[in-house]
């Protein structure tokens, strides 16, 4: 999982059976309910998931502007609910930037600095630095009101870091930014994190983001996690429905467990053929179950083999580097097949001509739901 | 069109006519009260020419300019106590988790505004009337303490929709960066803070300034205020002094309102 030996990494956050209830009585909502989760040293963690399902209440509990109605948060083992925000080595680039609005850039960014008691020689020239950092040396002294968002942006980027903080919480920080900004930011983001070796708690509703950036992701949805792993686990063995809908796109085909052995399932699908599954951790498949395939791991076949399931393509689309089949089953559901776009290749499949689609190696997985 | 079928006030019959009587009712009283003020007779209705005479006159005055002081020494108190505890009234009921009692305290806090003046100007006539048995004391004092303690909703009001309309977020930056809560006072809150206080400064100077009903009942002999001074020479001879005094009064009161009006813009 994730890099190697990222495992014997202390851990820098630890929530320990964390709910927050705002409101009471009937109209309480809970913002998390019941989570856990370690955040290790020097890790890009991404929190992932749709709005409201309680990525900024998670950060603020950690920053310190709110406290949890039950559960512990820790830091490096150490309980810091006594710890009031201003004492936290925590430091937060908001959702909404929060950038002061009577101080200069400059001023925005050598504020920690200057809470912290550091001298002025080591406050301007971390300001220096930090303004190379995200490419702004020439607004220095601009007032925060009269640069555009995604200057706003990178300026709560730079006095969140100046501090050199232990873990740097990120809500949604390029949410504002051009595609080409965005794209710049987070290769610039992920070197930072690189090199400052500070640990990134990064929040997105932004699928892709979060696949590109971290190092584990944890998926979350009404106050849950409902999984946490690399990229590459959650996008290729998602556990629930949920995961599976929220990253990428995925078909869902129904069948029956025929066996079961080690971390795979022999699963005999609905829509004719029989398939190797993966199993999710603790998971243990029984009767009908869901399994999901990726679209690029099935491949289209013009003489469908013996294991293939058989449908009729209903519509293609390209897209240049590559192009998706949609291929209504014989047994009812419809299936998606992408198909990367190599000289010559698929051109000729037409609409409405019978095909056969190949499920690869590994590409199954069973969901828990 | 869509905008012909919203509901304009403006198209109902009668708008302009009664527009233009509440203009005129409003404002040409002031523009002859003004224009008089520049009469050269001693008349405050038969116009005889232009002349700078009643300014003049009222600067001679010895009592006016006696009362003004007073006036400028007790509005200045006042304004700057009133405005301070208004102050840390606004922080007390915004920057706190909202507690039982809050709106009795809005309430308390701005009675001023809805107990009828005359009744708050007994009050304080009977209550003074103690203590100065009490202390002996008979200075200005009294009239320092009731004008603070009226101007505060007027101080108040200001600060505390400056404080609601601030972004709490900023805030809670400052503390992210480790500053303590009276650094992000002095730092983030106060100065976004200004011109709220300012224009409560302004405001509290203002209605301190103008007040007639409780300084004429609080004050005691040779404690008069510019306006209670106005309302006792206009009971015997009346020259275009009066019109003058009033019109330097306005341009006051217009300057303090302009600059108020500008104050608030900034903050949008
Ligand atoms: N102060 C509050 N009082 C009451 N409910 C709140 C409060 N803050 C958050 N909530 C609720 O808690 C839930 C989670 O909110 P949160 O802000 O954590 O969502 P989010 O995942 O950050 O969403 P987004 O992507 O839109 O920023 C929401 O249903 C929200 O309405
Ligand atoms: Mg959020």
């Amino acid at each position: 999982m994730g890099r190697a030996g990222s495992g014997e990494r202390r851990s820098a956050i630890e929530a320990i059976g964390v709910s927050k209830v705002f409101g009471n009585g009937d109209d309480a909502v809970r913002a998390l309910d019941n989570v856990d989760v370690t955040i290790r040293e020097n890790e890009f963690f991404t929190l992932l998931g749709p709005s409201g399902c309680g990525k900024t209440t998670l950060l603020r509990l950690i920053a310190g502007f709110d406290f949890p109605t039950e559960g512990e948060i820790r830091l490096y083992g150490e309980d810091i609910a006594p710890l009031p925000p201003f004492k936290r080595p925590v430091n937060t680039v908001f959702q909404n930037y929060a950038l002061f609005p009577h101080m200069t850039v400059a001023q925005n960014i050598g504020f920690g600095l200057e809470m912290l008691g550091k001298p002025k020689a080591e406050i301007d020239a971390r300001i220096s630095e930090m303004l190379k950092l995200v490419r702004m040396e020439e607004l220095r002294n601009r007032r925060t009101s009269q640069i555009s968002g995604g200057q706003q942006q990178r300026v709560a980027l730079a006095r969140a870091l100046a501090p050199r903080p232990k873990v740097l919480l990120l809500d949604e920080p390029l949410s504002a930014l051009d595609f080409k900004l965005r794209k710049d930011m987070q290769i610039e983001l992920k070197r930072l994190q690189h090199e400052t070796g500070i640990t990134f708690i990064f929040v997105t509703h932004d699928q892709e983001e979060a696949l590109t950036m971290s190092d584990r992701i944890a998926v979350m949805s009404k106050g849950h996690i409902l999984q946490i792993g690399s990229p590459r686990d959650i996008y290729d063995r998602p556990a629930e429905r949920f995961v599976a809908n929220f990253i990428g796109d995925t078909n869902f085909l129904e069948g029956q467990v025929k066996e079961v052995h080690g971390s795979k399932a022999r699963i005999a699908l609905n829509a004719g053929a029989e398939v190797e599954a993966g199993i999710s951790e603790g998971a243990n498949p029984q009767g009908n179950v869901t399994i999901v395939v990726r679209p690029e791991h099935a491949a289209i076949q013009a003489r469908p083999g013996a294991d293939a399931l058989k449908g009729t393509i209903e519509n293609i689309v390209y897209f240049g580097t590559d192009t998706h089949f949609h291929i209504k089953l014989a047994s009812g559901p419809h299936f998606i097949v992408r198909q990367q776009n190599r000289h010559g290749a698929g051109e000729e499949f037409k609409t409405g001509m019978p095909v056969g689609v190949e499920i690869g190696q590994n590409a199954a997985q069973v969901l828990k739901d | 069109m869509v905008s012909s079928r919203t509901f304009s006030v403006k198209r109902q019959t009668g708008f302009g006519t009664i527009a233009l009587l509440c203009f005129v009712l409003l404002y040409v009283p002031i523009a002859t009260l003004v224009a008089y003020s520049f009469n050269a007779g001693p008349s405050i209705a038969i116009w005889e020419g232009f002349s700078w005479r009643w300014y003049i006159a009222a600067w001679n005055n010895q009592q006016i300019v006696e009362t003004s002081v007073r006036s400028f020494v007790i509005a200045s108190i006042a304004a700057v106590v009133a405005t301070t505890a208004a102050t840390m009234a606004a922080l007390a009921t915004t920057r706190t988790r909202p507690y039982r009692g809050l709106n009795f305290i809005y309430g308390f806090i701005n009675q001023p505004l809805m107990v009828p003046e005359i009744v708050t100007g007994i009050a304080l006539l009977i209550f003074f009337a103690i203590v100065k048995i009490w202390t002996g004391y008979t200075g200005l004092g009294y009239l320092i303490v009731a004008h603070t303690a009226f101007c505060i909703p007027f101080a108040y009001l200001p600060i505390r929709a400056r404080l609601e309309n601030m972004d709490l977020t900023l805030e809670r930056a400052a503390a992210d960066l480790y500053a303590t809560p009276w650094m992000t006072f002095r730092k983030v809150t106060l100065p976004l803070l200004w011109p709220g206080i300012i224009a409560g400064l302004m405001l509290a100077f203002v209605v301190s300034l103008d007040d007639v009903v409780i300084t004429e009942l609080v004050k005691s002999g040779g404690q008069d205020t510019l306006p209670t001074y106005m309302l006792g020479q206009l009971r015997r001879v009346v020259t275009p002094e009066i019109n003058a005094i009033s019109s330097v009064f306005l341009l006051i009161s217009i300057v303090i309102v302009t600059l108020f009006f500008f104050l608030n813009r900034k903050q949008t």
